[in-house]
């Protein structure tokens, strides 16, 4: 193991660590922990120049104000139509091209896989204008479905990397012994397959999950009004409003953090490993 | 039709697989590539008639000093993004230990990471902000003048990109615990008896074991760098004055912004950002090429 075990090390060090731990930890979370402090500040406090001191109180009327009195409920439910069908999206699809480009061997196989991953990897500048035209063309622009589609073919990119290195990992003995019985490829992929990739679905579930709630340059290319736009650009065009209401702009930005955080939560290790793009296990 | 299905499956069945996925593909990333490239010849409002003006919007860009007010602003992210690497690297080795709680303590560090770049951006906004911002209060108790860096020409961009690399220092920091977690135990200790030890062993015995997460934090790390466009129009919409813009949102304000809809000069400008991006993906995928042939 590296570095050497602390337990190993003279006390001294020992408890130098244990002191050490908790004060990185605060001093790298700082920004979010000073934002998060501010979200419960009453606006008064902040009118009167306490920002650093105690708060005359917790001020859970800033979460109530934006509950029930701003737009932020509708930006969070229009990122979640976004977000959902985009994963079930790109799950399914990646599933289908992982499969085929790590099972079948064919002449343009791996020039079709390096398509996706280098496709995936480009500036989003580059598709801007014509998504947009496309989207607007065909009736699409700001809807939810227009922003889920893109993002859809987009995201299958990434998940195609992932799932075809998933599945080649993968026993490949099982196949043959399938195909030994006579059992046909597409019966191979949902009956023998597919129950194998459930570690692989959760992984990119969650990722793509992330990834699309935290979208912010589609959401402002493909969206523009408050029915249609996810919290992201919804928060960015609340903040051009509350002028100097730090509360509110803080409150905002703790609840536009919380799906992901919390997803991340409930699903750390199938978050890392899909993180590391399976290649470090 | 079943008996030509039985006698050809494994010859149709992978591009019947691919057929949904690689269709969507082509449609909304690969088609779209071209489009921009020859749009980028044109003069267009992106509604009415394009006209085709040849190279002229790429002889405009030579001329323009917020091109290469963009072009420079990149590459200073590009070069103090890679700063997210060792930076990265060393939280990794101080929290690969097996003490009590650490295990919270890693998801913690990595969660600038979860966060959206829009939060992380209105963040350091506040943590930068004039007379009460924090990191504002702590210069002006250090030094005795407080700086409002987001307004400050001299200093916006290198605020902007501290910003980005805490998220990206975050994401290095759990490839490389991954990497960490698999070095193999018998080198380490054979090494240990061999005398090797702090940075002689980190650089002769664990970096070379670290390869493959080192590759991947370069990947994520240089394409995290040149994408950089949520935290510049969050925290400073390219100001002041222009002087924090990068290519990504220099293509934006030409082409979708109220500065006008000049699709076509946007599109130049994409394909100036594509080809420098794609000096790096070439080399990206040569690498990955390799590795699968040698296999």
């Amino acid at each position: 193991m590296f570095p050497r075990p602390i337990e190993q090390t003279s006390p001294t060090t020992q408890t130098l660590y244990k002191v050490a731990l908790p004060a990185a930890l605060i001093l790298w979370l700082l920004p979010l922990i000073g934002v998060a402090i501010t979200s419960l500040r009453p606006a008064s406090d902040l009118a009167q120049g306490n920002y650093f001191g105690m708060p005359s109180y917790i001020a859970f009327e800033n979460y109530r104000q934006l509950a029930f009195d701003s737009a932020i409920p509708r930006y969070m439910l229009n990122s979640l139509w976004v977000t959902i069908p985009t994963v079930i999206g790109a799950v399914a699809l990646s599933c289908m091209t992982g499969f085929a480009l790590a099972v079948y061997r064919f002449r343009s196989n791996l020039l079709v896989f390096f398509l996706f991953v280098a496709g995936n990897f480009v500036p989003f500048q580059i598709l801007m204008v014509p998504v947009r035209d496309l989207t607007l063309s065909l009736g699409m622009y700001n809807t939810w479905y227009g922003l889920a589609l893109f993002h859809i073919a987009f995201q299958t990119g990434f998940c195609t990397l992932f799932m075809r290195n998933f599945i080649k990992s993968l026993p490949f003995e099982l196949i043959e012994a399938a195909r030994v019985e006579g059992v046909s490829e597409i019966r191979i992929f949902w009956h023998v397959v597919m129950p194998l990739m459930r570690p692989a679905i959760a992984a990119l579930a969650v990722l793509v999950f992330t990834f699309i709630w935290n979208d912010f340059f589609w959401a402002t290319v493909l969206t523009t009004s408050a029915e249609t736009q996810p919290i992201t650009a919804g928060l960015s065009s609340l903040n051009g409003q509350w002028i100097a209401q730090w509360q509110l702009v803080s409150a905002g930005s703790i609840i536009a953090a919380l799906p992901p955080v919390l997803m991340f939560f409930l699903m750390q290790k199938h978050f890392i490993a899909g993180l590391t793009l399976g290649a470090v296990k | 039709m079943s008996a030509y299905w039985k006698a050809n499956q494994r010859r149709l069945a992978p591009w019947l697989f691919l057929a949904p996925g690689a269709l969507m593909f082509l449609i909304y990333v690969l088609i779209p590539i071209a489009q921009s490239i020859w749009i980028s010849f044109y003069d267009w409002d992106g509604m009415g008639e394009a006209t085709w003006i040849g190279t002229a919007n790429y002889v405009e860009l030579v001329d323009d000093d917020a091109f290469y007010t963009s072009l420079k602003n990149n590459v200073i992210w590009l070069v103090l993004y890679m700063l997210a690497l060792p930076v990265g690297l060393m939280i990794a080795i101080f929290l690969n230990q097996n003490v009590r709680g650490i295990r919270a303590y890693k998801s913690l560090f990595f969660f600038p990471f979860v966060i959206s770049q829009v939060v992380v951006g209105l963040m350091f906004s506040w943590f930068y902000a004039p007379d009460f911002g924090l990191f504002y209060r702590l210069i002006e108790w250090a030094t005795g003048t407080g700086i409002a860096v987001l307004a400050d020409e001299r200093f916006v961009t290198y605020g902007i990109i501290a910003a980005g690399l805490w998220p990206q220092i975050a994401y290095v920091m759990i490839l490389y615990l991954t990497g960490l977690n698999n070095v193999a135990p018998d080198q380490v200790e054979a090494a240990r008896l061999d005398g090797a030890r702090g940075w002689r062993m980190l650089w002769y015995v664990i970096l070379p074991q670290l390869k493959p997460a080192t590759f991947i934090a370069v990947v994520v790390t240089v394409i995290g760098a040149l994408r950089s466009f949520d935290l510049v129009s969050i925290m400073t919409d390219g100001g002041p004055y222009g002087s924090s813009r990068v290519l990504s949102f220099f293509m934006y304000e030409q082409a979708l912004s109220e500065y006008g809809y000049r699709m076509g000069y946007g599109a130049a400008i994409a394909v100036v950002l594509f080809a420098i991006m794609m000096v790096f993906i070439s080399g990206f995928i040569w690498k990955m090429w390799r590795d699968e042939t040698e296999r």
